[in-house]
């Protein structure tokens, strides 16, 4: 490939994943505001957490336990967090210095632009993708993630637009991709099991915490293992 | 605590994270075993929480109209429909259940 067509290949990619990422902020906002949170605290969080399962880990928890579950909802969206981490550690040598240019990335380093930039051919193209990808997703993202919360205040009764049965289909979505492996599929179905048993007996919020040793378990000790996935489970974008 | 606190806190917490990553050197993804708990951290939460959103009920189990809208979600998933479209059938699915009466 030419550098000009791997330019606009990247240039496209970025385009692709951040239209559809900003589609879903619309269910997104629509679900915050369900669980509680007025318009201000939906956008804020878009802003300045802007990772969609982290955001939607703290409605679902705020959802079903209320504010006094906030200790276990944002355990949750930080645990759903981490992997922004490492993909930073990834990513970080792809955007090069700069102290300013160095936070931004940071602060857009999530799924989406991972995913576009890591699977450039190079250098050059991976910053491109990179960019692209995070102008696209934050500015789509912050967009729908307000509409989706204006519709969600008009609506009213959420269980009455069937929108708590959106948010799980939301999680299915988010979890999908990631079951391609006997490990994750492992992990998921325990990690299920145990929240779903542990509902009765624990404060609402904790069972999904809980549910988190699967994970650590299972890791730790590579029980399962095949295959190793790859660093970003994306495929619905078409990437 | 308040939810404006909660919000703030967490989104904090997640910024922070993502600032760590750029702050640690390459060298930490050579070990496999803490990137590969991190993965199925992401998946053992999401899985949890599809759990909890499709049977809790407060701290008690109900199966309601979320269980069938569960399962067309899961059903347009495994054939690539695009994630706002299953969300909406889902949330559809039901409404149009408890329209009905049911759940």
């Amino acid at each position: 490939m030419t550098r000009d067509k791997q330019d606009s290949a990247a240039i496209r990619a970025g385009l692709a994943v951040g239209l559809a990422a900003a589609a879903y902020g619309v269910s997104y906002g629509a679900l915050a505001v369900a669980a509680g949170l007025d318009i201000w605290q939906t956008c804020v969080m878009s802003l300045l957490m802007f990772t969609g399962g982290s955001q939607f880990a703290l409605i679902g928890v705020i959802a079903t336990g209320g504010v006094a579950a906030g200790p276990a909802a944002i355990a949750s969206a930080a645990i759903l967090g981490i992997r922004n981490g490492i993909y930073g550690v990834r990513v970080s040598p792809i955007i090069g210095a700069g102290f300013w240019k160095r936070i931004a990335a940071a602060w857009t380093t999530i799924d989406e632009t991972t995913a576009v930039s890591t699977n450039q051919p190079t250098l050059r193209s991976q910053r491109i993708g990179f960019w692209t990808t995070a102008a696209a997703t934050f500015v789509g993202w912050n967009i729908t993630s307000l509409i989706g919360a204006l519709s969600g205040d008009a609506l009213g009764d959420p269980r009455q637009w069937g929108l708590d049965a959106a948010a799980a289909a939301a999680f299915v979505g988010l979890l999908w991709p990631r079951l391609r492996q006997l490990q994750t599929v492992a992990v998921a179905a325990a990690a299920a099991v145990i929240a779903i048993a542990l509902t009765p007996l624990l404060l609402p919020g904790l069972p999904v915490l809980v549910a988190g040793s699967a994970a650590i378990l299972v890791g730790a000790f590579n029980w399962f293992a095949n295959s190793e996935p790859p660093l970003v489970p994306l495929d619905r974008e078409g990437i | 605590m308040t939810l404006w606190l909660i919000v703030i806190i967490a989104s904090l917490a997640c910024l922070a994270l993502k600032l760590a990553g750029f702050l640690v050197p390459p060298s930490v993804l050579d070990r496999p075993t803490p990137s590969r708990i991190a993965n199925l951290l992401t998946v053992a939460l999401l899985a949890a929480l599809v759990a909890v959103q499709t049977l809790g009920s407060g701290v008690g189990i109900q199966f309601d109209a979320r269980v069938p809208a569960l399962v067309v979600a899961v059903a347009l998933f495994a054939v690539r429909v695009p994630f706002v479209l299953v969300v909406i059938a889902a949330a559809a699915t039901a409404a149009l259940i408890r329209l009905s009466g049911w759940g």
